[in-house]
């Protein structure tokens, strides 16, 4: 359970992140601002008080590993890592800029910090339940987190590893679904209908549990729930609204990537650190 | 050095090679795609139970899963029918193998027209075209057992991921143990002063072996290379008996688009061009057949061949 001065210490470093990543787009000009921006929450709970990783040493034995499996949400990704100190913030204005260790998808070989290449959608499912499927190889008490996006939930690798994890009992495994109800061409319901979306992975066999993707009590209740299952994997499908924090993308259909300009970026932070007029 | 003379068939050469492997090292383990007992892998899958994944007809996910025990540090091997390990699971191995820059091992058996009464759709014509597209992979064609056998050895040494395409049924044995067999390295079979006949795999190298028996008959003397490795391509040793002959015939089991003849008629294009002509599937989809039937079928035979590099020389 978590207390009311970790809670807010968590909101602040979820603002903090949202800034960040505002600011990081806003810099390029454009960006996957809406996908990054409904993450915030998890990011800010696993990285500032779930999982045991060090910034400064981003390859440490043991540690519990985050795999970002839609991968153009790396700008949040990359925020939050950034803040933590795995990486000189500065490298945030380098998004997407030729030669950059930020590319738009997540990088494992570019970035300090990310644990798997993605970008291409459904492949960091897989490659989430091979990393937890060798941390029960090697005995270790470490837990593989995987972050899906619902339209990326189409796919039909990520119900290939569902089958698969709950068969190998990968009780280390636990996947978030960040249900924001939208993709790149509008709205799930109207392209590809994902709102039983729990009975599927209830149906493969795996923990399933559904929360407000925004409010850490929240998560923290569904990761330790989740934690105390042992033998299948943990599904936490989480509510969020898509660009949330980053007032001129919410309730826009077209917000998957958004030009942001200053002007949106300085009313946007104003909104978020309380100096909206 | 294990002697595969033993060995009936190119699975068992495939197997011993990653048994010992995995005996060598504790980082190798092994994915199946519910083809363990056509593989033979249950052979690991009895001998080190705690690293052996039989991970159902789901080849995306396998490879997917390999990359992911990759990043933990181990070394997996993957092993489906080659039509599955190459063409469905190509944008995983592509990106979360070689983009990620992961080390795994995929096996892609019964290549081209070896996979005989399966038919057209289980016969990867594609795969040397897809996986030569893979930046740094090694792709190893073998012709005999123990050849495989070393590959495979070579390939773990590379730190490299690699893809295998090999029979499993049957076996050639061309080679003892102890010979010189070096992955990136292809072996001269023959000499000879007319032409060169470039062949990868087991049943093209045999057909190449027979052809030239037939050409020498007539008075054709053939320079015969066994191509067993297809990636990293032995630029020199083509570039040499191409300058030598000034005729190169390059056989293989599979598509000339992206195949090995185009990747030999490349390379010979910007160093010594020369003439050529080349034994392929051409444009056609598979069939189903025996061996046999098949390798006529598609005029992989070695009186085919054999016509071809006389047609060759009037060139």
């Amino acid at each position: 359970m978590l207390d009311a001065q970790i809670i807010e210490m968590l909101r602040q470093k979820a603002t903090d992140i949202r800034v960040a990543t505002i600011h990081e787009i806003a810099h390029l000009g454009k960006g996957h601002i809406g996908g990054a921006m409904s993450i915030v929450e998890v990011l800010t709970y696993l990285y500032y008080h779930e999982m045991n990783v060090d910034p400064e040493n981003p390859k440490k034995e043991g540690r519990d590993r985050f795999v970002c499996s839609k991968g153009h949400a790396g700008p949040s990704v990359y925020a939050t890592l950034a803040l933590k100190g795995f990486f000189p913030k500065d490298w945030l204005e380098t998004l997407n800029v030729g030669g950059t260790n930020l590319p738009s998808h997540c990088d494992m070989n570019k970035t300090p910090g990310i644990d798997f290449t993605t970008g291409s959608l459904g492949q960091g499912a897989s490659a989430a339940a091979g990393i937890a499927l060798g941390q029960k190889i090697r005995g270790e008490k470490s837990f593989t987190y995987l972050m899906l996006g619902d339209g990326e939930s189409q796919e039909g690798q990520v119900w290939e590893m569902a089958g698969f994890a709950s068969t190998q009992k990968l009780g280390n495994l636990i996947a978030f679904t960040d249900f924001n109800r939208m993709q790149l061409d509008g709205y799930t319901k109207d392209i590809y209908c994902m709102d039983n979306i729990d009975t599927r992975w209830l149906g493969f066999n795996w923990h399933v549990q559904r929360i407000n993707g925004h409010d850490f009590t929240e998560i923290d209740n569904a990761v330790q729930n989740a934690k105390s299952v042992t033998d299948r994997p943990s599904m936490i499908i989480c509510d969020t609204v898509k660009s949330q924090g980053y007032k001129p993308g919410v309730g826009v259909k077209a917000n998957h990537s958004m030009a942001v300009s200053a002007e949106d970026e300085a009313s946007s932070i104003a909104v978020l650190t309380g100096g909206a007029k | 050095m294990r002697d595969t003379s033993e060995l009936a068939n190119m699975k068992d050469a495939i197997m011993a090679a990653i048994i010992d492997l995995a005996t060598e090292h504790e980082d190798v383990c092994m994915l199946e795609a519910d083809l363990e007992s056509c593989l033979g892998s249950s052979g690991f899958h009895k001998q080190f139970p705690q690293r052996f994944f039989n991970c159902g007809i789901a080849e995306a996910n396998m490879v997917g899963v390999a990359a992911g025990l990759s990043s933990m540090g181990f070394v997996p091997y993957a092993d489906s029918f080659g039509v599955f390990s190459s063409r469905r699971a190509y944008d995983q191995f592509f990106l979360s193998v070689g983009y990620a820059k992961q080390r795994v091992h995929l096996i892609g058996t019964d290549p081209g027209v070896v996979a005989q009464v399966n038919g057209g759709t289980h016969m990867p014509f594609e795969d040397i075209a897809l996986m030569r597209q893979v930046p740094d992979l090694i792709v190893i064609d073998p012709s005999d057992a123990q050849s495989c056998y070393e590959l495979i050895k070579q390939a773990y040494d590379s730190k490299k991921s690699s893809y295998l395409r090999a029979g499993r049924r049957g076996a050639t044995h061309r080679y003892s143990a102890g010979a010189k067999i070096e992955l990136g390295k292809g072996i001269v079979l023959e000499e000879g002063k007319d032409l060169a006949i470039i062949a990868t795999g087991e049943t093209m190298v045999n057909e190449s072996v027979k052809a030239v028996a037939l050409l020498k008959e007539k008075g054709i003397h053939a320079t015969l290379i066994d191509l067993h490795t297809i990636k990293p391509l032995d630029t020199a040793l083509i570039e040499k008996v191409a300058k030598a002959t000034g005729r190169v015939l390059v056989c293989e089991n599979g598509r000339y688009a992206g195949g090995v003849g185009e990747a030999v008629a490349a390379h010979l294009a910007k160093t010594c061009p020369v003439k050529m002509d080349f034994v392929n599937v051409g444009e056609r989809f598979g069939e189903v057949g025996n061996l046999a039937y098949l390798v006529k079928a598609f005029a992989f035979d070695s009186e085919s061949i054999a016509a071809k590099a006389e047609n060759l020389l009037k060139k």
